[in-house]
């Protein structure tokens, strides 16, 4: 089965860290990411820009509403988000637990609708 | 440049999931279709995958070392993530027009996030 | 040999009273989906009321409906994998299925099934009623009047967490020896809660969920069956024995509730209580102390005081203390405090339950404990507003009734 890992954290995090900091932290995802790749379960993955590059689109009354990011009051926000390859709800989990994100945000794990 | 383009979905649409073969489960794929094709046919698409509902989602956390499992989705919201799009466009205009034409602009909402550029290798 | 209608009915029956859960067990976990195994059984019973009459009962009728349900599974299975396209999945399925006899399976489908509904990435809520559902068999009614809930709204919450544990990919296979600890742990918990908040302490009621004790009971024995090695397990065991086996005696004339310090020893099973003590020597050898273990060594304290004569409070303070070492709740801290006033030191126990005074709430076995300590130490006006309390926050008519003659022995002390 597939499953995504959306990985929600504080942004805010990111921007006090120090340049020391952040290279310790893209080394850990790199770590996990090669990991990923090494046991074959990984499909893709991405990390995203801060939220306040974002945009939220809707429609109200047939008319287009944007709304600039952070788009809700939780601290958390999605930071980026692993598609992996993985047989069974516990395999996913297990990957979940080892990525980085699980200690300092939160991993959903989501199996994929395969149509 | 890549972009992240998320649909949010509705529980009515998270439950068409489950009526396929319907003529409701056409009309509820149908723009869908339609919209993955002309992401295609532009050549814009790099990735993308439809989730199943957030009942099905598991929460995953680490605190003091220890693993903190939980049923259900992240955000508490009406509105949950139900599948997304990455897409390869020169600007965020063109990025935008692409998020605006996603079916749940209309039905829930699509946010539009930039993908982190990182140097392959690095 | 064809046999006669009325007894392939009677039979028929009797297999799915005594063995639903077991059949339906296997059936989950060759299938890996508890919905598609229901469906399955059910149609493999009536199967066997119409052709059972004719063909004769087969020679193993548990093994027969396994077979007919498996079959009629993969088939669902086979059909639905056109549509969804997951071949892979059905090869795998169809292997196992080929090189499975049903006897083989018998020991070891249930602990799957046991771990799979008290998965963590289950709702904590249901993985008690899943497990009365699936291991046990028990109807949605039935479940959700022992939790409160009205059928329609168990048997919904039952669906959506089955629904999860299938589309999620949930697995069947026995934990990981890293997790599995906790695991059990959650197992056990799920257990323990369908034995019932009623039994908590000596100080509860057993409103509500009473009526599932004999189910927990069984899954106990299951778990110790399954779970040889684990000491938690047995210890789970003994301490529902123990409260088990004074079950009679708690309730006097016209259903009054009587406390463990005046009831009928003699009423007590002598059966359960030395099983338990059984249980507890076997799990004490395994040289790995838990909560469960020290709630059922308190327990048994309990019951070798009353059949001794006395109490020994300072050993049941100890296991207390240990037990809030490892497991801190407040009913612990709350039982800990009543054991040092059964020592005569009201004093300690009153300095103790002032410290959890912020969080007691409308928990009801604090204010017991708090009047009784401090009628000890002659506050009567404190001893009567607390008595009041507990009385007001008890659930059992027949905890109040007690707990008002205790009240009225402040105004005419003995």
């Amino acid at each position: 089965m597939k499953y995504l890992l959306a990985l929600y954290d504080d942004e805010n995090q990111w921007m006090n860290m120090s340049e020391e900091e952040m290279g310790e932290v893209f080394a850990a995802y790199g770590a996990y990411s090669e990991a990923l790749v090494e046991a074959g379960a990984m499909i893709s993955g991405e990390p995203l820009e801060p939220t306040h590059i974002g945009q939220r689109l809707s429609t109200k009354d047939g008319k287009l509403i944007v709304q600039d990011g952070p788009f809700t009051d939780t601290k958390e926000q999605l930071g980026g988000y692993y598609l992996i390859e993985a047989p069974d709800l516990d395999t996913a989990l297990d990957w979940a637990a080892k990525c980085p994100g699980a200690t300092h945000g939160v991993v959903e794990v989501r199996p994929v609708w395969e149509m | 440049m890549k972009y992240m383009i998320l649909v949010a979905e509705t529980e009515k649409e998270f439950a068409m999931r489950n009526e396929a073969g319907t003529p409701a489960f056409e009309a509820f794929m149908a723009p869908w279709f339609a919209y993955s094709s002309e992401l295609a046919q532009a050549g814009v698409i790099v990735g993308g995958q439809a989730l199943m509902g957030p009942e099905t989602a598991t929460t995953v956390k680490i605190r003091e070392g220890k693993r903190i499992v939980q049923d259900g989705p992240y955000a508490d919201a009406k509105e949950q993530l139900g599948g997304f799009f990455v897409i390869d466009v020169p600007d965020t205009e063109t990025a935008r027009d692409w998020a605006v034409k996603a079916p749940t602009t209309k039905t829930g909402h699509t946010d539009l996030r930039k993908v982190m550029p990182y140097e392959e290798g690095a | 040999m064809p046999g006669d209608t009325q007894e392939s009915h009677a039979l028929a029956e009797s297999i799915a009273r005594t063995s639903y859960g077991k059949l339906l067990a296997i059936l989950s976990v060759r299938l890996r989906d508890v919905n598609a195994a229901e469906e399955a059984l059910s149609a493999a019973f009536e199967q066997a009321l119409k052709s059972w009459p004719d063909t004769g009962i087969p020679k193993n009728p548990e093994g027969w409906l396994v077979q007919v349900a498996r079959n009629r599974g993969l088939d669902r299975l086979r059909q639905k994998a056109v549509h969804d396209r997951i071949e892979p999945a059905l090869t795998l399925l169809a292997e196992e299925a080929a090189e499975a006899s049903p006897d083989n399976l018998f020991p070891d489908a249930r602990l799957k099934l046991l771990f799979v509904c008290a998965h963590p990435a289950i709702d904590p809520a249901m993985h008690t009623p899943l497990m009365l559902q699936s291991v046990l068999g028990l109807d949605a009614a039935r479940i959700g009047s022992a939790f409160l809930v009205s059928p329609t709204a168990m048997g919904q919450r039952l669906v959506r967490a089955k629904t999860k544990i299938k589309q999620a990919g949930i697995s069947f296979d026995i934990p990981e020896r890293e997790h599995l600890e906790e695991r059990v742990g959650a197992v056990l918990a799920a257990v323990y809660a369908a034995y019932g908040t009623g039994w908590d302490g000596d100080h509860g009621t057993d409103t509500g969920t009473a009526g599932l004790a004999d189910e927990a009971l069984f899954l106990g024995e299951l778990l110790c069956s399954l779970l040889p090695s684990s000491p938690e397990a047995k210890g789970l065991m003994a301490l529902m024995l123990y409260t088990a086996s004074r079950r009679d005696a708690r309730r006097g004339a016209k259903g009054k509730y009587i406390p463990l310090d005046r009831q009928d020893t003699g009423q007590w099973n002598r059966q359960m209580i030395s099983r338990a003590e059984r249980l507890l020597m076997e799990a004490h050898a395994l040289k790995k102390p838990g909560r469960y273990q020290l709630e059922a060594a308190i327990q048994s304290a309990h019951t070798k005081g009353r059949l001794a004569g006395r109490t020994n409070w300072p050993a049941i303070q100890m296991l207390y203390a240990r037990l809030l070492d490892l497991a801190p709740s407040l009913g612990a801290y709350v039982s800990h405090a009543s054991a040092l006033a059964q020592m005569g030191r009201h004093g300690d126990a009153l300095t103790r339950l002032e410290a959890v005074a912020n969080q007691v709430g409308t928990y009801q076995p604090y204010w017991a404990v708090r009047a009784y300590c401090l009628r000890q130490a002659g506050r009567n006006f404190e001893a009567a507003k607390a008595y009041d309390m507990a009385i007001g926050l008890s659930e059992d008519a027949s905890v109040k009734a007690f707990l008002r003659t205790e009240k009225a022995r402040l105004a005419h002390p003995e």
